[in-house]
């Protein structure tokens, strides 16, 4: 019968226009389509073209029409009016707030740049804020990576000239086993969701190794349930058995690695332990043609792995002996690593033998010929389509560099870096330690600093250090406490500054970054530092401006507030001199822009830092008659020259906006930008889309794009002399030595080859009466704190229960509904609980940033967020407990000051039910009105 | 299922309309004059009263009309026209008795039948429904009519009829409550079926899709301890069934009678909570909650 | 015209890789953004600043742990929106005819200008597919985007709903369940999709597809050939070492 259904436009209209911008609601930075109607956001999709995630986007992109509408968005300028903390401000123009902050800057480059104190948070304009800094003249600036994963990214730079996500990628088109190591969601979130639905679709195996089996652990094929801070030694396991079995790619070790460079094995030697040179520099290797000693970059030169060289009455080893000696030793053998990593030996056995497997057995080879820097053509590429990925689960520990250090060193010892299926550098990258630059830190009242702050050092004569060996950096960053702090140490900024060590600063100046709240060790113990007064009854750290785009928890401790605009309100470009959204085949950067202008009197913060500059008269942003040089952040990305034709953007460059990489200023570049859909995309030629670090054909291109100046090539260091340097210098070697209560510490972790220890924690507290590690997650349709004051994402993760194993579970006895009171040697949580018997049984976690204080993000005091919600911030602490010897150490990687929140160690016993999770702060006064009650979103009217 | 008020009151007072309703309709009584206004003016207020409580738990009220359109398939649309039906036609039996003291018999009997159409139909939108396994059975509309009816004829003063109407009912309800407790058990959803994971092992719910409520946990979701529960089925049956009875085996007195009548309806409104409280919604299984 | 129809011509709906979704809940957004914004009124949210916030989603993902006989547990992230059930019971029990199954493509709609908010449509559903909007007061469910997959406004490939369109992961797949030579069918076949609650005798069209095995121990011998020590000659890794490289291209001297 035919029934009377309703006839159903099913062609609406679907918007009167789409604005291509990119998404910012975290570090992927998608593309993203914007449909407006009647001038406002109707809807946000992926774009299909863009390189990043080709029409996919995360739950966070698509709400961000919640983000852009936020009730909590900041209004207008903000001077603190009450104490600090209390969040009472009055709304102020933003001539007077600009003309505040030159005041009181302006004294300070004059007289002691240092004092000031800049830090921004995961923003991606930091080539131009650390531009800024470097004209204000300060050494104090950094961004946030001190604390989120210095210790993969300086590992992975040291070790081959770059790591995973921004550095590289697995060749997801290839592989035939991935192995993700230590991974909730990571920066690279579409790609990684993408590269997985990929293998799944070509049924391929997925390996997870991590405590907590959820997101993509849970779609692994294998999961490996390890103890927190233990993969370095299941690493080097694994290690032991390939090359015990001889399952390690000798050839491409051989051409392409520092395992052939022969070290100087005289201990009485002062290079001992250092290269072997030639009168260049270059290091040596024995030459399989003559036997002879050559320069590993020598033209045709075939490095032996084997042959061991003696002169003057001192033998030289190749690393690849030294790689022999330590790692065939039977203490890295899995059974002795088994109980320490809760993964059986013959476990870690058919692990390894998987790898050797698919590396050996299943190689993927393209038949494409290219040549390499020694002159040698090779007819094909020879992949082992064995790959990894890995991030804070293994960086966030005390032994994290060194356990990234060890994860780089086993996929070059499968020859599965830059071959086909294995781990692809992204351009550009790769890029070596030795082509970065050095820290600078020499200060000049009133002139700008000698050059970039931040860098890789080669040794003790580039650490940052006055001539009394005291820190030049407030974060104490390149100096003997972290030496390879690359990327600086912004959670060490706050109590250095209040404990005025190493030197008191006047202010502190940051950028979008939630230091009061989830991004600070110690939560309680940093408000009493940003509020603590002197015995003058001035404040301690005199003064601080902060930049936000919403009420955030910071926002209550700053004394001026420059109020930013959301992501779809300004401009902003994502640089290849900076952290470029590149994909392996192709280089590409992209831009923001205006596709909704602010409703509310708020500044891009990047546009506000030109005329700050400009006030200030920095240089590089006033021209020589003292004007502004650019009228805001578009003038910038458009016109700035970093070195000769290289600007902001590497696309469309030149007059007619026709060159790529290098070129002149084109005026019309961000609309070329806009036409383009906001990105550009240059691919690299297909004849060196792998071996990158090695291809003369690479070489040229990345030239030509404008990534350095001169080619480059280079091997893979898998012993790291710099490391060696620094050793040396403890031992007692060198002008320059660390203070004598460092020389241990410095001895036993700064080790050439990749290494193993405990983390520190577990030498601090007493393991057996804290026995619980704990956790925290990202949760995938969560960002940090700011995800929170999004209407739709707030009704996914309103709350956070501890997830508990089954053994802890029934040991206490819990039951749903239950609460527990969870204690660390720092202080004491008490949260609700929930079963998961997919965890590893001596690890608790839970989902990050999810806890909120009262009254911030314009959520009403009795938001879960404030009430359930709970943040293990407050169990973590910037330092270790005392352990009796005078000193406090700092809870952080002893090679590159990166947090280890990881390492932290609990006790937990069942509570009563409060009626709040514990601790209870109060809250704060919110600069603006709380939400609506009831929202129906739409931009119908 | 969560027990909203609108709806225990709809279905206690319009069963105990209609069944009064089916009472006169059949003539067992058969009053003239303002006695017979009194008596439907009784019926009215309680068939139609609880029809108008039945409209507040609609989203959209002032659209009710459009549900009497799709009788072909729904008990919902079937029980909104057996009822308009059977008022007007009882409303012309009425007319028949309170202005011309006629009885108009095949009319009364047409409506009788109505009123137990109506109460039929309104058990079937529950007893239709494969989701609520404890309702999907004969005895939902058989307790219905029963209460129904034996409710009718307390209010009519049937005192045998109620008697016996009111100790079937009993009986019904109490097997009602022994088949019901299984129901759920034995009807072969669970979460293994729910979720098509049964194969690997054993399923439990982990994270909920929001960690905030939302429309289907409200509706679908309520759990009623045990114990409490027990309880509440002893309370129900004594004030639905003992005492009424015990009233009723007392010798005749309006009072009685009358304690009898707001016993039965006391206990009726706990029945009906329960009937919906201790309703399992299969849905409840995505939520790892029975 | 909440009878069924006896047959629809295609048998639009989704398949649902369980293997392969990671839980991102980007298909629960980007349907609760599109949706919002067009088929019918918005999709509201109650408290949407407060104590307890609570909004009308087309489509949410649970998600269960499931422990085996032996082994370890596992985790399954379960997405779950409206199957489009051909036995659908949510219309036949709708008392207004709002509800309806579309001949041409069995897509399950509410006319929301007929729905009167009864509610019963949803306790009809098994599978907690529908959702009354708070404030609409109307019946809310997955319209498997059908002002989407037709809509000539927008490019050929983008006729797709939004959650299949923004899945990363690709766990989502559209097309007509009816044609068994569809890519749809095909990978239903192949991966051995299955029906939810099919002793509810709804009939879904969407089909999910089941996790592959997890944890399975290899099923070669760990050691030989793979992990074979090379040094057991006892000359030691370096005779090994020499050995090993002689035998590379360009090795043997
Ligand atoms: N949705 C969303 N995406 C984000 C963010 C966000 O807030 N939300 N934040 C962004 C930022 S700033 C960062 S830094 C990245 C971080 O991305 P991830 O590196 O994924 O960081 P986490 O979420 O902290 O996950 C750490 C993982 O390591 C595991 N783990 C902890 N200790 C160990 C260990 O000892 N061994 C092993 N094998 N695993 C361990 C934890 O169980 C967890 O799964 O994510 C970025 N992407
Ligand atoms: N326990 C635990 N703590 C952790 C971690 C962990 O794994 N466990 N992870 C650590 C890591 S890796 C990181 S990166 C940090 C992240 O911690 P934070 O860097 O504090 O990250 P958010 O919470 O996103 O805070 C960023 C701030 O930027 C503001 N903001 C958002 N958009 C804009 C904008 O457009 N302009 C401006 N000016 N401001 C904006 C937000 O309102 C918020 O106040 O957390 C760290 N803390
Ligand atoms: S991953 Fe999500 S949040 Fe991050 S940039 Fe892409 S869409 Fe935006
Ligand atoms: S978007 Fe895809 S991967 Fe993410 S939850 Fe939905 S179905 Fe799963
Ligand atoms: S899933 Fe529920 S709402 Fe959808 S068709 Fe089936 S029964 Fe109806
Ligand atoms: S709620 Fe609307 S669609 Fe559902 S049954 Fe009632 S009238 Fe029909
Ligand atoms: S098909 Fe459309 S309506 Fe249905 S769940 Fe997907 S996005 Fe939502
Ligand atoms: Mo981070």
């Amino acid at each position: 019968m035919s029934l009377d259904q309703p006839q159903l436009d099913t062609s609406p209209h679907v918007s009167d226009e789409v604005r291509k911008t990119t998404c910012y609601m975290c570090a992927c930075r998608c593309g993203i389509n914007v449909h407006m109607k009647d001038g406002k956001v109707a809807y946000i999709e992926g774009n299909r073209d863009h390189p990043v995630n080709q029409g996919v986007l995360c739950a966070k992109g698509s709400a961000g029409i919640m983000q852009h509408n936020a009730p909590s968005r900041l209004r207008a300028p903000l001077r603190r009016v009450g104490e600090r903390g209390s969040g009472e401000f009055e709304e102020i123009s933003w001539e007077e707030a600009l003309q505040t902050a030159t005041d009181w800057l302006a004294p300070l480059r004059a007289n002691h740049p240092e004092k000031l104190a800049f830090f921004t948070g995961r923003d991606q304009s930091q080539s131009f804020t650390s531009f800024w800094a470097q004209g204000f003249g300060t050494p104090n600036y950094a961004a946030h990576g001190g604390f989120c994963s210095v210790n993969m990214a300086a590992a992975g730079i040291y070790t081959m000239g770059g790591a995973f996500w921004e550095f590289g990628q697995p060749d997801w088109d290839h592989t035939k086993l991935f192995m993700l190591f230590g991974v909730a969601e990571d920066h690279d979130s579409n790609p990684i969701k993408m590269g997985i639905g990929k293998i799944k679709a070509r049924g391929a195996r997925i390996i997870g190794v991590n405590p907590i089996r959820t997101g993509y652990n849970a779609v692994a094929d294998d999961w490996v349930g390890i103890t927190p801070g233990t993969d370095g030694l299941f690493i080097l396991a694994l290690v032991h058995c390939l090359m015990s079995a001889g399952k390690v790619d000798l050839d491409y070790l051989a051409q392409f690695t520092n395992a052939s460079v022969l070290v100087n094995e005289d201990p009485k030697s002062d290079q001992f332990g250092l290269f072997l040179r030639d009168a260049a520099g270059q290091p040596q290797v024995i030459d399989r043609r003559t036997g002879q000693l050559a320069p590993w970059n020598g033209q045709g030169v075939e490095p032996d792995l084997a042959a061991t060289h003696r002169a003057a009455g001192i033998t030289h080893r190749p690393v690849f002996h030294l790689m022999a000696d330590r790692y065939l030793d039977a203490s890295y053998a899995p059974e002795a690593v088994a109980d320490r990593c809760g993964i059986s030996a013959q476990r870690i056995r058919a692990l390894a033998a998987d790898l050797a497997r698919v590396a050996f057995d299943e190689p993927v080879i393209l038949d494409r010929p290219w040549t390499d820097f020694r002159g040698k053509k090779h007819a094909q590429m020879i992949g082992r389509p064995v790959s990894f990925h890995a991030m804070r689960g293994i960086s966030a520990h005390s032994n994290g560099f060194q356990t990234c250090r060890a994860l780089h060193m086993l996929q070059i010892l499968l020859g599965a870096v830059e071959t086909p299926g294995g781990m692809r550098f992204k351009p550009p990258y790769p890029k070596p330690a030795t082509a970065h630059p050095k820290p600078h830190g020499k200060v000049t009242a009133g002139a700008a600093l000698d050059g970039p702050h931040l860098g890789y050092v080669h040794g003790p004569e580039d650490l940052l250090l006055h001539d009394d060996g005291s820190p030049i950096r407030i974060d104490k960053a390149f100096s003997w406490d972290n030496p390879m702090s690359a990327h600086g140490l912004m959670h060490m900024v706050i109590s250095n500054a209040h404990a005025g060590d190493p030197y008191k600063i006047d202010t502190l100046f940051m950028y979008m970054a939630n230091m009061s709240w989830n991004s600070s060790m110690n939560v309680g113990g940093v408000h009493k530092m940003l509020t603590d007064k002197d015995e003058n009854g001035d404040y301690v750290i005199p003064r601080i401006i902060y930049s936000d785009a919403y009420s955030s928890e910071m926002v209550a401790y700053a004394d001026l507030i420059l109020p930013d605009t959301t992501y779809l309100e300004r401009h902003d470009c994502i640089s290849l001199l900076d952290r470029p959204i590149c994909e392996a085949d192709g280089v590409a950067d992209a831009i923001r822009w205006p596709v909704v202008e602010p409703d509310r009197d708020v500044r891009g913060f990047q546009s506000v830092l030109c005329d700050l500059g400009a006030r200030l008269g920095l240089p590089g942003f006033v021209n020589d008659d003292g004007s502004a040089k650019y009228k805001d952040y578009a003038d910038y990305i458009t016109n700035h020259i970093r070195r000769p034709g290289i600007g902001p953007l590497a696309g469309f460059r030149g007059a007619d906006g026709k060159a790529e990489g290098r070129g002149a200023a084109n005026p019309d570049q961000l609309q070329n930008y806009i036409d383009n859909g906001g990105f550009w995309i240059a691919h690299v030629p297909e004849n060196c889309a792998y071996y990158k670090p090695f291809s003369a054909e690479y070489q040229d291109w990345a030239v030509k794009m404008g990534f350095y100046d001169v080619v480059q090539p280079y091997i893979f260091q898998l012993y790291v002399e710099p490391l060696r340097k620094f050793q040396a210098a403890a031992e007692g070697k060198g002008h320059r030595q660390p203070p004598d209560h460092l020389r241990g510490q410095i001895k036993a972790t700064m080790d050439p080859l990749p290494i193993w220890y405990p983390p520190f924690e577990d030498g601090h507290v007493d393991p057996m009466e804290y026995p619980v590690h704990a956790l925290t997650q990202r949760p995938m349709a969560m960002y940090h704190s700011w995800g929170t004051q999004n209407a739709w994402l707030r009704q996914i993760h309103g709350h956070n229960p501890l997830y508990v194993p089954t053994k802890i579970w029934d040991q206490h006895g819990f039951k749903d509904g239950d609460w527990a009171r969870v204690t660390s040697a720092h202080g004491s949580i008490t949260v609700p609980v929930a079963l998961q018997a997919a965890l590893n049984e001596n690890t608790v976690w839970t989902w990050n940033a999810i806890g909120k204080r009262k009254g911030a993000w314009a959520l009403d005091e009795k938001a879960p967020e404030a009430t359930k919600g709970f943040l293990l911030n407050h169990l973590i602490h910037e330092l270790l407990p005392p352990r009796g010897d005078g000193l406090r150490w700092a809870n952080s990687d002893p090679v590159t000051g990166q947090a280890a929140w990881f390492d932290l160690r609990v006790k937990i016993e069942k509570s009563g039910i409060p009626n709040e999770a514990q601790p209870i702060m109060p809250a704060i006064t919110s600069p603006v009105p709380q939400g609506p009650k009831d929202i129906a979103w739409t931009s119908r009217k | 299922m969560h027990p909203a008020k609108s709806v225990i009151i709809f279905t206690t007072f319009s069963g105990l309309g209609f069944g009064l309703l089916f009472w006169l309709g059949i003539g067992a009584i058969t009053p003239t004059g303002w006695m017979a206004f009194v008596w439907f003016t009784i019926a009215y207020l309680a068939a139609v009263g609880g029809l108008l409580a039945s409209t507040f738990h609609l989203g959209r009220p002032e659209r009710a009309i459009k549900a009497f359109s799709q009788w072909q398939t729904s008990w919902l649309s079937r029980e909104g026209i057996c009822a308009v039906a059977t008022l007007l036609v009882m409303a012309v039996y009425g007319a028949g008795l309170v202005f011309f003291d006629r009885v108009l018999a095949p009319l009364g009997w047409i409506g009788a039948l109505g009123a137990l159409a109506t109460v039929f139909t309104t058990s079937m939108i529950y007893a239709q429904l494969k989701t609520v396994p404890r309702w999907r059975h004969w005895s939902t509309p058989a307790l219905f009519l029963t209460l129904s009816v034996g409710g009718g004829a307390l209010l009519a003063g049937q005192v045998t009829e109620a008697l016996v109407l009111l100790a079937l009912a009993a009986g019904l309800q109490v097997y009602g409550w022994i088949t019901g407790d299984t129901a759920l058990a034995r009807s072969g959803t669970d979460m293994a079926t729910a979720t098509g994971l049964g194969h690997i092992g054993t399923v439990r719910a982990f994270e909920p899709p929001h960690t905030g409520t939302n429309y289907l946990m409200r509706e679908f979701i309520h759990v009623v301890g045990r114990k409490h529960a027990q309880a509440l089925r002893v309370i129900a049956a004594v004030l639905a069934f003992v005492l009424p009875v015990v009233f009723l085996l007392l010798p005749f007195s309006h009072i009685w009678g009358a304690l009898a009548l707001v016993s039965h309806i006391a206990g009726v409104l706990v029945l009906r909570w329960l009937f919906f409280a201790q309703a399992e919604h299969v849905v409840g299984l995505y939520y790892g909650k029975r | 015209m909440t009878q069924l129809p006896a047959s629809t011509a295609k048998k639009l709906g989704l398949v649902i890789d369980l293997d392969t979704c990671v839980g991102c809940h980007a298909c629960v957004i980007s349907c609760k953004g599109w949706n919002t914004e067009n088929y019918g009124a918005p999709l509201s949210d109650q408290d949407a600043y407060g104590a307890n916030p609570s909004g009308t989603f087309l489509n949410r993902v649970h998600s269960y742990e499931v422990q085996p006989e032996a082994g370890t547990a596992q985790l399954i992230h379960f997405p779950k929106s409206c199957l489009h059930c051909d036995d659908a019971p949510c219309v036949t029990v709708c008392p207004t005819g709002a509800s309806y199954k579309r001949v041409e493509d069995g897509i399950v709609l509410v006319n929301e200008s007929d729905c009167i908010g009864c509610g019963l449509c949803a306790w009809a559903c098994p599978y907690g597919a529908r959702e009354l909007d708070a404030k609409e007061g109307v019946m809310k469910k997955c319209t498997l985007c059908v002002d989407r997959i037709y809509n000539e406004n927008l490019p050929e490939e983008d006729r797709v709903p939004a959650c299949v369109r923004t899945c990363p992961a690709g766990a989502r797949h559209f097309g007509d369940l009816g044609d068994a030579e569809s890519e749809v069918s095909q990978l239903v076949a192949a991966r051995g999709g299955f029906d939810l609650m099919p002793e509810q005798g709804t009939k879904p069209v969407n089909k999910y597809l089941p996790p592959r095995p997890k944890d399975v121990a290899p099923e070669f011998d760990v050691l030989a050939p793979f992990l074979d020590p090379v040094a057991t000659d006892g000359k030691g890794f370096a005779h090994w070492l020499d050995k090993a490289l002689s035998a590379l291209p360009g090795g043997a001297k």
